[in-house]
């Protein structure tokens, strides 16, 4: 067998021609908007419906106007992209296939739950580092109304959320990732198995995910060679405040150091002042968290190197009633300013 | 780490409900209803003739308060703070019919709101029929009317 250049250990791939970030857009909703890292984000709308007569029409929107916002800040067309590459909660990916139909680009569907954004980010990097694409659009959107509707409750309905409850984030994010420009680059993606401790309450997706985020930290850390320390920063997607504290206690029992570099966009996207349960999750919760927060932060140099773990619960509705437990996975990326 | 250490390892970790300040919340929000009922049973009882009609005049009225604040997006805030002191009136009832009402509209009347509106309130109706068919019965039986 070819010895496989681009690979690193057991679940790691290295990008040694440095694709970069070319050009992104975020945009978020109202709620999002006056959490603490509202000035983040390039876009906060005033009305998460955007004039549409339905929140999944309002969701596709988003998505299309991420899209063509990003494109603008890079001066590309779509003519000038190879692959677009996106996700989102919606069943049959909808959101994503819809906003694809007016962008004439060959289009690569993917679905990793809340983790769907790095799945994507960490494809394209594949695509390019292969020579298989110059430029590749990768992108996301989810939105609070349409995925209470598809996984939880009509939204008037009498429910009182708990603490360990996270609240979907409504915002689009989509980025160009080619090896121009000089924005952050990917140097490694390792993508995550399927982990499944048996977590079964759907009220507490944080501590089910938790233990991939762990798996496959744990894993890039041993592929990569690297420890804690080696980042400025890990971001973990959207385990919010009980995920995040399930995963310090875990990394914890293994006597891992370095843990002062945790932070997680779910967690901090709200603020304690908004009541918003454990915080973010969503696909957009990642998505706008890294090309927003994390990026400005890498390209004003106030972080040379980050490590983002994003965590998706891979459940349905049908799963859940009917008693299964809880499958996560989680992907990591690591980006250099 | 074993799945099932894990599972122990999140339930010693996890936020304690806050079980006696939801009892008092509850108690105090379904006290309220209560009370709106008891009013409107009063007015009823002065302006109808018998009882039984003054009782199902409440029973309208207290449904249309809780339609009425559904659809006005306050009664999913009310349960926010009282819990099952908003979801066990009449008006819980009547916000689970709406709130599914308003959620699957937008799928047509047909196949949308007339299919789904009973989506949450459904178990309650199936169950409350059936627990009701066997009260009448263990009665009938008690009682020696069969």
């Amino acid at each position: 067998m070819a010895r496989l250049e681009n690979r690193l250990g057991k679940q790691t791939v290295t990008f040694t021609s440095r694709p970069r970030i070319h050009c992104s857009y975020t945009i978020v909703g109202p709620s999002e908007g006056n959490g603490p890292h509202a000035l983040e984000f390039q876009e906060i709308l005033q009305d998460d419906m955007l004039h549409q007569k339905t929140p999944e029409q309002a969701e596709r929107l988003m998505l299309e106007m991420a899209i063509e916002k990003a494109l603008a800040a890079g001066q590309l067309k779509a003519d000038d992209l190879h692959f677009f590459v996106a996700g989102d909660l919606l069943n049959q990916i909808i959101t994503s296939t819809f906003a694809a139909r007016s962008c004439g680009v060959p289009f690569l569907g993917v679905y990793g739950a809340c983790s769907t954004f790095l799945e994507a980010m960490g494809l394209a990097g594949v695509l390019l580092q292969g020579g298989f694409a110059t430029r590749v659009l990768v992108a996301t959107a989810s939105h609070y109304q349409t995925a209470e509707r598809q996984f939880r409750y009509p939204l008037e309905l009498n429910v009182q959320h708990t603490e360990t409850n996270q609240h979907t984030v409504t915002g689009a994010a989509a980025a160009v990732i080619s090896h121009e420009g000089d924005g952050p680059s990917l140097t490694h993606a390792t993508f995550g198995t399927v982990v499944d401790w048996g977590m079964k309450n759907v009220f507490d997706m944080g501590s089910a995910m938790a233990p991939a985020a762990f798996n496959t930290i744990k894993q890039h850390l041993e592929d990569t060679g690297r420890n804690l320390e080696d980042y400025d920063l890990i971001l973990t997607g959207d385990l919010g405040r009980q995920g995040s504290k399930m995963l310090r206690i875990l990394l914890q029992k293994e006597n891992y150091t370095g843990l002062d570099r945790l932070e997680d966009g779910g967690a901090q996207i709200y603020s304690h002042r908004q009541k918003i349960g454990a915080g973010g999750s969503g696909t957009a919760c990642v998505a706008v968290m890294t090309l927003g927060y994390l990026l400005n932060k890498l390209k004003t140099g106030r972080i040379r190197r980050a490590l983002v773990i994003a965590t998706g619960a891979l459940l349905s509705t049908v799963s859940a009633a009917q008693g299964e437990s809880i499958p996560c996975i989680a992907h990591a990326i690591s980006l250099e300013g | 780490m074993q799945p099932e250490e894990y599972q122990q390892l999140v339930l010693h970790n996890s936020p304690r409900r806050p079980l006696v300040k939801n009892a008092i919340m509850a108690f105090l929000t379904g006290g309220l209803f209560c009370l709106l009922g008891q009013v409107f049973l009063d007015i009823a009882t002065i302006i109808e003739r018998t009882e039984m009609e003054a009782a199902a005049v409440t029973l309208a009225a207290m449904i249309l308060v809780g339609t009425i604040l559904t659809g006005l997006g306050v009664y999913d805030e009310i349960a926010e703070i009282g819990g099952a002191g908003a979801a066990v009136p009449i008006t819980g009832f009547a916000n689970t019919v709406t709130s599914a009402a308003m959620e699957f509209r937008r799928e047509g009347f047909l196949t949308g709101m007339g299919s789904k509106i009973f989506i949450i309130a459904g178990p309650v109706i199936v169950y409350g029929i059936l627990s009701g068919f066997i009260v009448a019965l263990t009665k009938a039986l008690l009682t020696g009317l069969l």
